[in-house]
Order: structure tokens, then C-alpha cells, then sequence
């Protein structure tokens, strides 16, 4: 909060005190940000009278790059949209890639497990620092770091799978591009076990902790009509009591063979969010452990001759092999001319990419519907009206990622 | 009430017959092209009617050189249904044409578009007729082109460059 304006008002004719408002310019560079968000605030005294958001200083104009490039190429960009949790934006992308081929029923089953597994383990991490930050923002330190210390197995597991911790590019599109690691099942089932023990100590630091709950509950209220009006999606809305979830609603990767439920809160506040999202760390584990336990062997990657590059032994050795990898990787596969919505339940909410084919090696148009922008449009109603300091609360529990916002 | 897709389109047909253009399934996906001059009122109704409460997406495609009229702004509504099987989705476009483009806007039928329009805006110039606070959203305030147009040239730095310098001049 580096500049700070004075705003004159015209003076009461009636002889009234004068007021002023004050504008304070939070952000673009503020800790409690997440990013690089900057809200302008129009404060009367501490209430917060009018609250106007400014983004777009992280944009990098991934959709206009995507144009440019194959199929392939686009995925490493997906990481660095919600990069806290980019293996769901990976699969989100590869599965709206899938279904612009025509393709999803080839994947073998193999790969939509691991996806899966995957995919719920980018959404404990995301939530893990989602409840971090927030509690460090409003000075509860040691939360962050039990969060952040479980995050590392996670990462740790990632590491294991593709070689990258943050941004992972992991799926190709027709399954895995190699056989998941040998000691993966051991990863997961002492991740398993190991996890529990940590969200425990979450609860206990945060559920019922005096300071957290004050200043978590009934800020930042949101109602559900309000939620749904505003297109609110993931934990945000679930909050506020709209048992909505793209898992359950449009399934995809099998989703509707597991069993786990939608935890939802009726409060629409900043603390029915925060418990949404513990509660669904622990459907993610449940969800982790019915698909480990049904982790089918064979296959990993779809026989597709046209889309799938070949072995890489095949290619060293074998010259039609070569070719086709030149082709693939020069000119891309071919996707028929048309267009796909597809929408995955992100750990912020609904990720949509929406991509148009004109039957080129490359997206005719890519746009991507990212959960962080819509919700962060609630803020203003979130927070008008409240005290400066439900602000850093209410961003916090909206749990926005700047790099998707701003794309 | 469970509704399918085809009693949505077959009840925008009765409703407004010449509004209706071509209707395309591709994936399973369901596009009803629709008239630009009535698009908030189709918007309206099928919240009314139907219950579309919830707005997905907002977006716009250029299809310069391709056809005429040049973009397509593209609607993406979704309806809770009682049920999770029974959530449905539609997508409507409109067409808008190079000389004129501007489209109505629906911010009053769903607060939630207000943010995905400007993001149009933005992108691809498109001027959204009763919008409450239409300015760019990404991109710098004084930034001159629209980077999403395909005739947008990704190596020209001069609108940036010119948009940087009077950043720097002004201080802001």
C-alpha cells in the first residue's frame, strides 16, 4: 500500500461535517495478493466503500500463442496458467484435445487411472496452499508450513512420475508418454497413509483456532443466488451451498465409477469455504485410494498411429518410425475441422477450453475459461461494505492464481 | 422438471422462428446460431423458461478471410438440473460483422457476463451495447489493438512500446 490519494468531497451545504473518502491503491506488488493483483479501494474511515480490481499485469497472451503452434506445444503453456496445480490444467487441455479427435474412447484404462490419481493430487496441493496462504495472510504462519511440507511429498511424487515438480506437461494426448514408475503404487499408498496424519493437523490448527475463526467467519459472504449469478464455480460456490461439480455434472476420465461425495456449506462465507476444501482433500484421498486399488496393468498409451509418436527404440532404429515422428512432431495431427467445450472440476473451479479446428496441425482458436478470473469478479460484492481487513480474507479464500486470471 | 436439449431448441423455434438460424451438433455439443439484434431476449427467455441461470463462457472467434460476417461471438449457458445427469448445456452464437461490431449485452441477465465481455472486448473489439463498464481488462487502458484479431501482428511491439512510453511519462 505504496500510494495513498486524497479525494476532496464538496462540503455539506447544511453545514454537516465534511467526509472524505480515501483511496488506497492495494497492490500490484502486495504479499497478500497472491500475484500481482491490484484492487483500488475507496475507504470511508475502515469501511470499504468501493472496491475495483485491475488485472491483466501478469498476461502473456497464451491464447494468441497457442495459434501459432501444434497441439503438442500448447500443453507446456497450460502449466503456467494455475501453476500451483498444473497437472489438472494439463489433463484438462489433453482431454479437450481428445475430444476434438474423437478419441476418448481409446485411452486405455491404465492411463485414465493414473490421470485420475494425478489429477486429485494437483487438487490437494492446490487446496494445501489455498488454505496456507490464506491462514498466513492473516498471520497464522505455521499452517502454511505444515501445508507447505506436505505439498513436497506431493511434488515428490510428481518428480517421480514426469521429471518436473511444478510444471509438469505430463499427459500426451492418448494416455501417458511412458509406463508409470515401478515403486508408483509404493508412492502413493505411503502418501496415503502419510497424508491423513497432516490434514488432522490442519483441523487442528485451523478448524476451531479463536483467531481464524473471527476472522474467517461470516466474511466475505456470498449468496448462492449471488454465486450462481456471478458464475462462480469450484469451492466458492460450493460454500455457498450449490452442489455443483463438473466431476459429478459432465464426468469425464470415469469420474462417475468412484465413489466420493460433494462436501457443501450452506454459510457462504470465507469459513464454509476453508472447511469445502478440507473436506475435499479428503474426498480426493478417497477417490486416490479406490483408483490405486483398481490400477489396471497393460497399456499406457492409445494405439494411434496418426496422433501418438512412436517408441522412442522405434525411432532410433526403424525409419518408417522416424518419419512418422517427423511428421507428428513438424506438422502436428490433424484434428477435424470443428469445435469442443470441455470442462474439468479444477481445484479453483470449472477450467473450460473451448477450441475451435479448422483441420490444421494447429488450434484455430483456443480460449480457455479460467475458474480464478470469473470467481475473482465476486470480490467487490464480497467486500464492499466490509472492513479493509476482510479484504486480504476474502482474496485469500477465493483462492485465486494470478497466472490463470491474467493468462 | 427434467428438460432435454431438443425441447430447449424446438421451444426457442416456436418462440422465435426467424431469430433461429443453423443448429450444429459436433462431439455431442449443440451450437444454435441466432440473430444479434435478439440475443439478450433469447438470453432472458431461456433463463426465464428454462432456468439457464448460470453462464459458463463468454468468447469470440475471427474467422477473417474464412466468411462473412467476419466473427462469431459465442454463448456457453448452463442449466442446474434437479438431477447431476440432468445438467444441460447450450452454446449460442451470434454473428457480427466487421463494419458494425457491437452485440447487445446480456450483464443484465447475468451479472457473471460482465467480466467475460470486457474480456471480448479486449481481445477482438467488440462493442457490447448497454454493458455497464466497458473497458479494457487485460491489456493496458490506452493499448490500441486488439491482440486476438487474426489480423493482429504478434511481431509489431508498437502499440506496447507506445502504451510503455506513456506509462513512463505519466508515472502511473
Amino acid at each position: 500500500m505504496e500510494r495513498v490519494q486524497f479525494i476532496k468531497e464538496e462540503v455539506d451545504q447544511e453545514g454537516k461535517l465534511r467526509t472524505e473518502t480515501l483511496m488506497l491503491n492495494m497492490g500490484p506488488q502486495h504479499p497478500s495478493t497472491h500475484g500481482v493483483l491490484r484492487v483500488v479501494l475507496h475507504l470511508d474511515g475502515e469501511i470499504v466503500v468501493k472496491a475495483i480490481p485491475y488485472i491483466g499485469y501478469l498476461h502473456r497472451g497464451i491464447e494468441k500463442l497457442c495459434e501459432h503452434i501444434t497441439y503438442q506445444q500448447c500443453l507446456p503453456y497450460t502449466d503456467r496458467m494455475d501453476y500451483v496445480a498444473s497437472i489438472c490444467n494439463n489433463i484438462g487441455f489433453i482431454l479437450a484435445v481428445e475430444k476434438l479427435l474423437g478419441i476418448e474412447n481409446e485411452i486405455p484404462e491404465r492411463a485414465k487411472v493414473a490421470e485420475v490419481i494425478l489429477f486429485e493430487l494437483g487438487r490437494i496441493e492446490s487446496h494445501l496452499i489455498g488454505i496456507g496462504t490464506s491462514a498466513m495472510d492473516l498471520g497464522a504462519v505455521s499452517a502454511f508450513l505444515y501445508c507447505f511440507k506436505e505439498r513436497e511429498r506431493i511434488y515428490d511424487i510428481l518428480e517421480m512420475v514426469c521429471g518436473a515438480r511444478m510444471t509438469t506437461s505430463y499427459p500426451r494426448v492418448g494416455g501417458l508418454p511412458e509406463d508409470l514408475p515401478e515403486n508408483f503404487e509404493e508412492a502413493i499408498r505411503n502418501f496415503l497413509k502419510a497424508f491423513p496424519k497432516t490434514l488432522v493437523e490442519i483441523d487442528k490448527l485451523l478448524t476451531r483456532n479463536r483467531i481464524w475463526v473471527e476472522r474467517t467467519k461470516g466474511v466475505a459472504y456470498i449468496s448462492a443466488e449471488d454465486a450462481i449469478d456471478l458464475g462462480l464455480t469450484g469451492p466458492v460456490l460450493r460454500g455457498s451451498g450449490v452442489p455443483y461439480d463438473v466431476r459429478k455434472a459432465m464426468p469425464y476420465l470415469g469420474y462417475e465409477n468412484y465413489d466420493f461425495e460433494i462436501p457443501v456449506s450452506t454459510d457462504g462465507d470465507a469459513y464454509a469455504r476453508y472447511l469445502c476444501r478440507l473436506e475435499e482433500m479428503h474426498q480426493s484421498l478417497k477417490i486416490i485410494e479406490q483408483a490405486i486399488n483398481n490400477l489396471p496393468d497393460g497399456p499406457y498409451i492409445a494405439d494411434l498411429p496418426d496422433i501418438v509418436l512412436p517408441p522412442k527404440e522405434l525411432t532410433y532404429t526403424r525409419m518408417e518410425s522416424l518419419i512418422r515422428h517427423f511428421v507428428l512432431v513438424y506438422e502436428g495431427f490433424k484434428p477435424p475441422p470443428g469445435e469442443v467445450y470441455h470442462a474439468v472440476e479444477n481445484p479453483k473451479g470449472e477450467l473450460g477450453y473451448y477450441i475451435v479446428s479448422d483441420g490444421s496441425g494447429k488450434p484455430y482458436r483456443m480460449r480457455v475459461r479460467g475458474p480464478s478470473f470469473v470467481n475473482l469478479q465476486a470480490l467487490p460484492k464480497m467486500v464492499e461494505g466490509r472492513l479493509l481487513a476482510d479484504v486480504i480474507a476474502a482474496i485469500g479464500s477465493i483462492d485465486i492464481v494470478l497466472g490463470e486470471v491474467d493468462r | 422438471m427434467s428438460v432435454s436439449i431438443q425441447q430447449v431448441i424446438d421451444s426457442l423455434r416456436n418462440k422465435y422462428p426467424y431469430a433461429i438460424g443453423e443448429i450444429k451438433t459436433f462431439r455431442g455439443e449443440v451450437s444454435v446460431f441466432v440473430k444479434r439484434e435478439l440475443i439478450r431476449e433469447i438470453c432472458s427467455y431461456l433463463k426465464k423458461e428454462f432456468d439457464f441461470k448460470f453462464i459458463v463462457d463468454i468468447t469470440a472467434v475471427d474467422y477473417l478471410g474464412r466468411k462473412t460476417p467476419r466473427f462469431e461471438v459465442v454463448y456457453y449457458l448452463h442449466r442446474f438440473g434437479p438431477d447431476f445427469e440432468e445438467n444441460i448445456r447450450i452454446r449460442l452464437k451470434v454473428e457480427v460483422p466487421e463494419e458494425d461490431p457491437k452485440v447487445y449485452s446480456v450483464t443484465s441477465v447475468w451479472s457473471g457476463a460482465n467480466w467475460l465481455e470486457r474480456e471480448v472486448y479486449d481481445m477482438f473489439g467488440i462493442e457490447f451495447v448497454g454493458h455497464p463498464d466497458l473497458r479494457r481488462i487485460l491489456m493496458p487502458e490506452d493499448y490500441e489493438a486488439f491482440p486476438l484479431r487474426k489480423d493482429f501482428d504478434v511481431r509489431n511491439r508498437e502499440p506496447s512500446k507506445r502504451s510503455f512510453e506513456r506509462a513512463l511519462k505519466e508515472g502511473t
